[in-house]
């Protein structure tokens, strides 16, 4: 019965993220809206174990290590980003240009 | 009542969602965040989950903004810095791009599910008063799941190194 308003926020929060994602340009507030991203999709999944079954909250559970995994990578490469470019700016941050 | 609570989890979470990605400090926007977080773990209680719930509340907005706010806290980039927005250009492009992805996400939502793999309705509150909210999902994930589950043991060690070899100041 909540399904269909419970994917529908998913989606308005998925497009934050990628409106986020967009807009601005410090990586630590790009990292953010990712996790809103990831937080989208399992409410997603959450809304769907309702009617198909909790296989969907493991997945959940899943995506919460994958989650965390990568909050710790990924701060640790920006605090290495800005220990050799004192910015977080990603307009500043093109090593990887050819 | 389930009804209007859900509503009212959503509209916090979205317009929290609206004013992470707006406001121009970084701890503003984590702290913006985390009120999402929050009402999302109210939505997964509505849902069914609680123990998602619980898990939300304790990873999410307890281990994972910590750790955001505490590399913002050591970055020193609290303090009123110019704004980091992109251009008028880069605006409207993120804003159609995020109308191009709700519309499409909306047109995906709105496709049926097949009634012949849905459960009868209200069978997993059921099944959770049965085994339990954590039983619920740990016969899943130790029988199912199990090799996934060793696995993502696996991940989390070499985020942790990872972590520790990107962070260093001198290898």
């Amino acid at each position: 019965m909540l399904l269909g308003p419970a994917l529908a926020v998913s989606a308005i929060l998925f497009s934050l993220g990628v409106a986020g994602v967009l807009l601005r340009r410090n990586a630590i507030i790009i990292f953010m809206c990712i996790e809103l991203m990831l937080n989208a999709a399992n409410l997603a999944f959450i809304a769907l174990a309702q009617r198909l079954g909790p296989d969907g909250q493991v997945i959940v559970f899943f995506v919460m290590a994958v989650a965390a995994a990568e909050a710790a990578v990924g701060l640790a490469i920006v605090l290495a980003i800005y220990r050799h470019k004192q910015t977080l700016d990603i307009q500043n941050i093109n090593l990887l240009r050819g | 009542m389930i009804q209007v609570m859900f509503w009212v989890f959503a509209v916090i979470a979205i317009g929290a969602a609206v004013l992470c990605i707006t406001r121009r400090s970084p701890v503003a926007s984590a702290l913006w965040l985390v009120t999402t977080l929050f009402s999302l773990a109210g939505i997964f209680v509505l849902l069914d989950a609680q123990f998602i719930a619980a898990l939300q509340v304790m990873v999410y907005a307890g281990a994972i903004m910590v750790l955001f706010l505490f590399v913002i806290m050591l970055l020193n980039l609290g303090r009123g810095t110019p704004t980091d927005m992109r251009g008028w250009v880069g605006r409207l492009i993120a804003l159609g791009l995020g109308v191009a992805v709700a519309v499409e996400l909306w047109v995906l939502v709105r496709s049926p599910l097949a009634v012949s793999i849905q459960l009868p309705a209200g069978t997993l509150s059921q099944v959770t008063q049965e085994r339990g909210v954590v039983g619920v999902i740990s016969d899943a994930l130790f029988r199912t799941y199990l090799v996934p589950f060793e696995i993502t043991s696996i991940l989390l060690l070499a985020a942790i190194v990872g972590a520790v070899v990107l962070a260093k100041r001198r290898l």
